[in-house]
């Protein structure tokens, strides 16, 4: 059973949340300037790391907020839990951040995020 | 019947002195049990192969084993880094079925189906392929709507498929609580009387042995570090037990597949998550058939040891610890219960997890790649074990022949770009 910190409600058990997958990916709000296959990458292609990986979660069943989690898929350690919209700041979370393929791709330069916001 | 329009490939296991049977039997008898013949040689890697094949679970000792048999590949090897079948090919609640919504499915389902049909004397091996049926249950009238649609598809694919009234299902399973004032009551269903069960660990023994015999080399307790490329193509692949060379790579690693697709450099839509099963005390035999329900969630059957087998969905969450959360076999025992009420004296003896490599839509992946001599088959999500045969025999093809056959074509990784998904989420309700 996962514990997780809600940043509003505080530790619960795995059964309140439900989980959204991978974090940070951004939606090509210009589509119409990518490829199909550059769309689909963004639609369809994840991250599915043995290790650190950045998900993110929601309070289904409390306040349904949703929040960033950084944790191991092979440990199920939780290294750090932050909002949504921002970045992580463990030195884990950093890595896996800017590592990541997704940094690269066409998809998310197509992603105007608000300002200080990702 | 075993279909004769499929290429089954050379029969292995000639030579009397390997063969099974009724007389090996009555001879080792009589020398005490001391004298079998090794099952499959512990090989060591060559340095060199025309093939290899990177995952030695069910999927992929098949895929070797009808290289040799089918298209004469036996300079080839089986690479795992554990032991083989000690992934989700040991780790499964055995079901057998082929009564898929879209014709896509249907094809290779039933093209697995057809294979099941003729394994056991393919393998010369007893696989305890048992053809007791997989019932699945509807609830409610939605369900026997959505019921009516699936079955009318299935027949129309000309694989059997029938629907049963309450009156039906209550002969067929005595023992299943018919009561219909439980929340989730027994209404209808329908059953795939050709459908059923196989021993797990047995499927990929034969395979093993039987791919041996033709020369395919074994490797296990070898993990692949690295796949070396040169241009767009796969020259080698870089393991704990040295450097191989090689023109082709097929990889059927499960849940292991976006690491290893990430070795040479390819995204896949893939998510790895916990699937869960559990086995009951052994009883005596009450339940002859495999049950499955969508809207409750759970399917079980009773092993030939007399075990309750039970499974549910996926966790939600991508893990590759091979262990899930309590909640889900919470959810799961509490569904089967309502419906087998005798399962509330049980107690369950195991419990496991395996890691299964989700696709976006439920569907595998069965492809080429961009690097010429790489190819994939995975995002069998949880319905991999009944497709073992069909897996495996169309993946050899389009290893032997670099293209791939009308049955796997569907499942090219270039669907998600053009979006032509095989949407079988709906193939069980629960993750099938």
């Amino acid at each position: 059973m996962l514990h997780l910190n809600c940043p509003y409600c505080g530790l619960r058990d795995e059964e309140e949340f439900s989980c959204g997958g991978e974090a940070h990916i951004m939606r090509p709000l210009a589509e119409h300037q990518i490829t199909d296959s550059e769309f689909g990458e963004y639609l369809f292609l994840r991250d599915n790391p043995k290790g650190i990986f950045l998900e993110r979660w929601r309070h289904q069943a409390g306040c349904r907020r949703w929040f960033n989690v950084v944790r191991n898929t092979h440990s199920h350690e939780i290294i750090e839990i932050y909002a949504m919209g921002k970045l992580p700041k463990s030195k884990e979370g950093k890595a896996a951040y800017q590592q990541s393929w997704r940094r690269n791709t066409a998809a998310e330069a197509a992603a105007k995020p608000v300002k200080g916001n990702r | 019947m075993a279909s004769s329009s499929i290429d089954r490939g050379l029969k292995a296991l000639t030579s009397k002195q390997k063969r099974y049977s009724v007389f090996s039997l009555a001879k080792n008898a009589s020398s005490y049990h001391q004298n079998w013949q090794q099952a499959w040689r512990h090989a060591e890697p060559k340095p060199e192969y025309d093939a290899v094949i990177i995952g030695g679970g069910g999927h992929g000792l098949a895929t070797a084993y009808y290289l040799a048999s089918v298209h004469n590949m036996t300079k080839i090897a089986v690479i795992e880094r554990g032991w083989l079948g000690g992934g989700n090919t040991g780790r499964n609640t055995t079901i057998i079925r082929s009564n898929y919504l879209w014709d896509e499915s249907a094809a290779i389902y039933e093209h697995a189906l057809k294979l099941w049909e003729g394994l056991a004397q393919d393998l010369n091996f007893n696989i305890m392929f048992s053809q007791r049926g997989v019932l699945t249950i509807a609830h409610s009238e939605h369900e026997l709507k959505e019921m009516s649609r699936r079955v009318h598809a299935i027949r129309l694919n000309g694989i059997d498929s029938d629907v049963l009234g309450p009156a039906e299902i209550a002969k067929f399973v005595p023992c299943i609580n018919m009561d219909q004032s439980i929340r989730y009551p027994v209404m209808g269903g329908f059953l795939q009387q050709r459908g059923g069960t196989a021993r797990h660990d047995a499927v990929a023994w034969g395979y093993a042995r039987a791919a041996d015999d033709m020369g395919v080399d074994i490797i296990q307790n070898c993990e692949v570090t690295g796949l070396k490329r040169s241009g767009r193509r796969i020259t080698a692949i870089e393991t704990t037990k040295g450097l191989i060379k090689t023109r082709k790579v097929g990889c059927v690693v499960a849940g292991h597949s976006s690491i290893l697709a990430e070795m040479a450099g390819i995204h896949l839509p893939l998510a790895s998550r916990p699937l869960q099963a559990l086995v009951s005390e052994p009883i005596k035999p009450v339940l002859d058939t495999v049950i499955m329900s969508n809207a409750v969630h759970m399917y079980i059957s009773q092993s030939d040891k007399g075990e309750m087998v039970l499974g549910a969905g996926v966790d939600k969450y991508n893990s590759y610890a091979q262990r899930g959360s309590f909640p889900v076999p919470e959810h799961m025992i509490s569904a089967a219960v309502e419906l087998f009420p005798f399962l509330s004296r049980l107690r369950m003896l195991r419990h496991w997890g395996g890691i299964v490599d989700t696709c976006p839509d439920a569907s595998p992946i069965i492809s080429k790649t961009d690097i010429d001599g790489l190819y994939f088959n995975c995002g069998w999500g949880t319905g991999g074990f009944k497709a073992t045969p069909g897996s495996g025999h169309v993946f050899a093809d389009l290893i032997a022949n670099d293209r791939p056959n009308p049955i796997a074509a569907p499942y090219s990784l270039n669907r998600f770009e053009t979006g032509l998904l095989i949407d079988e989420h709906g193939a069980a309700g629960v993750a099938h």
